[in-house]
């Protein structure tokens, strides 16, 4: 499912003296099966940005197309509901959003608001739970008793429980520990990978967005104003700097390499792998071996 | 959620916006004493043109105005048709089978709605002007005399700005997670009455639990900095009564004054 936005601008409190203005002109198509980064330093407008992925807000101007369906400024926008089920957005602090008295009941609201039945609801928290790398005593348990990092992995589930075809991830790692980061970015990259779910992820993580999206959208005071693949995105570090981002460890762990040697390597290294790879290219042979 | 007007503050730097909080305070308080004399056309243009005479001096934007009465518009709707139907005096002006609309009835209901938008904007005006921690100062030291009977002024003037405080952040919290649950497709605008009730339970749930946590982090927070009530406390904000909050509370009395005159 693809997602078009043209000439979207959007306006917080529209009509009241409290009006603030969030996005101007914001023009992009992500096509279906990419896995889609969104960066930008914070208040760049990428959480508003997000939510106009499946009509949790309405452009003030210009038009969104999520799929076939078309939400323009102005209009009325009727079965917003269907478009949701396609779009699953996982927003920051996911775990806030628990309620229900049991995580088997919370990972089955979403697909029953979307009239599946109860029987696959049921099987699919099941499946889910251990996707998220849980145990599936958790199921009969009140989510106000598990850990937070636990929590958030039910809320996750409760998402994709929706079957959608498009995730939005906004920050999903944040306040994790760096093991916790790993585990749940290395599943949303497997369900994006084997089921070929399109992925946006919303993040200030140039890390994340440099090791698993295929396409980068750089975000900046309300614009999208810079785009492409990791590798082009950050060899031009200045450029980024001037949107208030810095690049990479990895890249700028690179800068510092290349000031040494005193001259470039071949590529912008976007993994340790890679850049080790780079590096031992220069390093003079040992002699006698 | 953003279209709430009633107790917002809208910073500015007129006369009014100037004024002592205490003197606002009062005024809005004798204000909505005095509204109660008014009983006829003169005195009740009056009043409208006394309202009017603070909004221009605030500039307000009547259409923000507008915008805030419209959660007591039914209110006001309804005590209208209330004294409309139900005061039989005067001249019997239309009939329609047992709905009889009298003179005094018309006048009572117009009379009664204008004291009621009056009341509602005036109040309006004060929590428009000034911000909340002032007003809950204000409040405090007005109240002060009390602590001699043993009212707890400071904890109650405490507890006052901690909600205010925390006004703006549950709204914000609301909308997340009803952003949050309308995404996994709970529906909060359409369907029966009874399924949207059932709606709410989502986001009750998780507003209560993150109020909680909220209130216990602060209570901890509080301690940690060694609060222990308003005994020997200084004050960070004074306040500083001026010559137009006197002006303010003349204008008042000489209000009352004409109102006492002119009404029938």
């Amino acid at each position: 499912m693809d997602i078009e936005l043209q000439r979207v601008g959007f306006s917080y409190a529209a009509g009241t003296p409290f009006e603030k203005r969030a996005l101007y002109e914001v023009d992009f198509k992500i096509d279906s099966g990419t896995y889609q980064a969104i960066i930008g330093h914070t208040g760049s407008g990428k959480s508003t940005v997000l939510q106009h992925f499946n009509g949790l807000l309405k452009p003030t101007e210009g038009q969104v197309d999520i799929g076939d369906y078309r939400i323009t400024a102005g209009k009325k926008a009727k079965n917003l509901k269907e478009v949701r089920q396609y779009v699953g957005i996982v927003f920051q602090f996911p775990e806030h959003q628990l309620f229900e008295e049991t995580v088997l009941k919370d990972i089955m609201f979403g697909p029953l608001n979307f009239g599946v039945s109860k029987e696959d609801a049921e099987a699919r928290a099941r499946e889910l739970i251990t996707l998220v790398g849980l145990p599936t005593e958790v199921l009969e348990k009140s989510p106000f008793d598990l850990s937070g990092g636990q929590m958030r992995r039910v809320a996750i589930a409760g998402v994709l429980a929706m079957k959608p075809d498009v995730i939005v991830l906004d920050e999903p790692t944040a306040g994790l520990d760096p093991r916790g980061q790993k585990e749940i970015m290395d599943m949303f990259y497997t369900l994006h990978k084997e089921e070929g779910l399109t992925t946006i992820l919303v993040t200030h993580s140039m890390e994340d967005a440099a090791r698993y999206a295929d396409d980068i959208i750089i975000m900046h005071d309300g614009k999208n104003v810079l785009r492409g693949t990791p590798r082009d995105i950050f060899a031009d570090a200045a450029t980024l700097r001037g949107y208030r981002l810095e690049p990479p460890r990895i890249v700028r762990f690179q800068e510092k390499v290349e000031k040494l040697l005193g001259h470039p390597l071949d590529t912008v290294c976007l993994t340790e792998e890679e850049l080790a790879k780079s590096v031992a290219k220069h390093l003079p042979k040992e002699r006698g071996k | 959620m953003d279209k709430i007007i009633f107790g917002r503050f809208l910073p500015g730097n007129t006369y009014v916006h100037k004024m002592d909080p205490r003197a606002k305070l009062l005024f809005v308080f004798g204000f909505i004493v005095v509204v109660f004399l008014a009983n006829n056309t003169i005195t009740y243009s009056i009043l409208i043109g006394i309202t009017l005479f603070v909004m221009l001096l605030a500039r307000i934007k009547p259409s923000f105005l507008i915008n805030g009465l419209k959660p007591v518009v039914f209110l006001l709707i309804f005590t209208f048709l209330l004294h409309l139907f139900f005061t039989r005096e005067g001249d019997l002006l239309w009939e329609w089978g047992i709905l009889k609309i009298y003179e005094g009835g018309l006048r009572q209901g117009i009379y009664i709605a204008i004291r009621f938008a009056v009341l509602v904007i005036m109040t309006s005006f004060l929590t428009l002007t000034t911000s909340p921690i002032a007003i809950t100062d204000a409040i405090e030291i007005l109240l002060n005399p009390l602590k001699k009977i043993k009212v707890p002024v400071h904890e109650l003037a405490l507890m006052m700005s901690i909600s205010l405080r925390f006004i703006p952040t549950l709204m914000d919290e609301t909308d997340k997670i009803m952003k949050a649950q309308m995404a996994r497709g709970s529906d909060l605008s359409t369907g029966p009455i009874k399924d949207r009730i059932k709606a709410v339970v989502p986001l009750l749930v998780p507003l209560f639990v993150s109020a909680f946590k909220r209130a216990e982090d602060l209570a901890t927070a509080m301690e940690v900095r060694g609060y222990k009530g308003g005994e020997g406390r200084t004050r960070y904000r004074q306040l500083a009564w001026h010559s137009r909050d006197t002006l303010a509370l003349v204008v008042l009395f000489a209000l009352a004054g004409v109102l006492f005159y002119y009404r029938g």
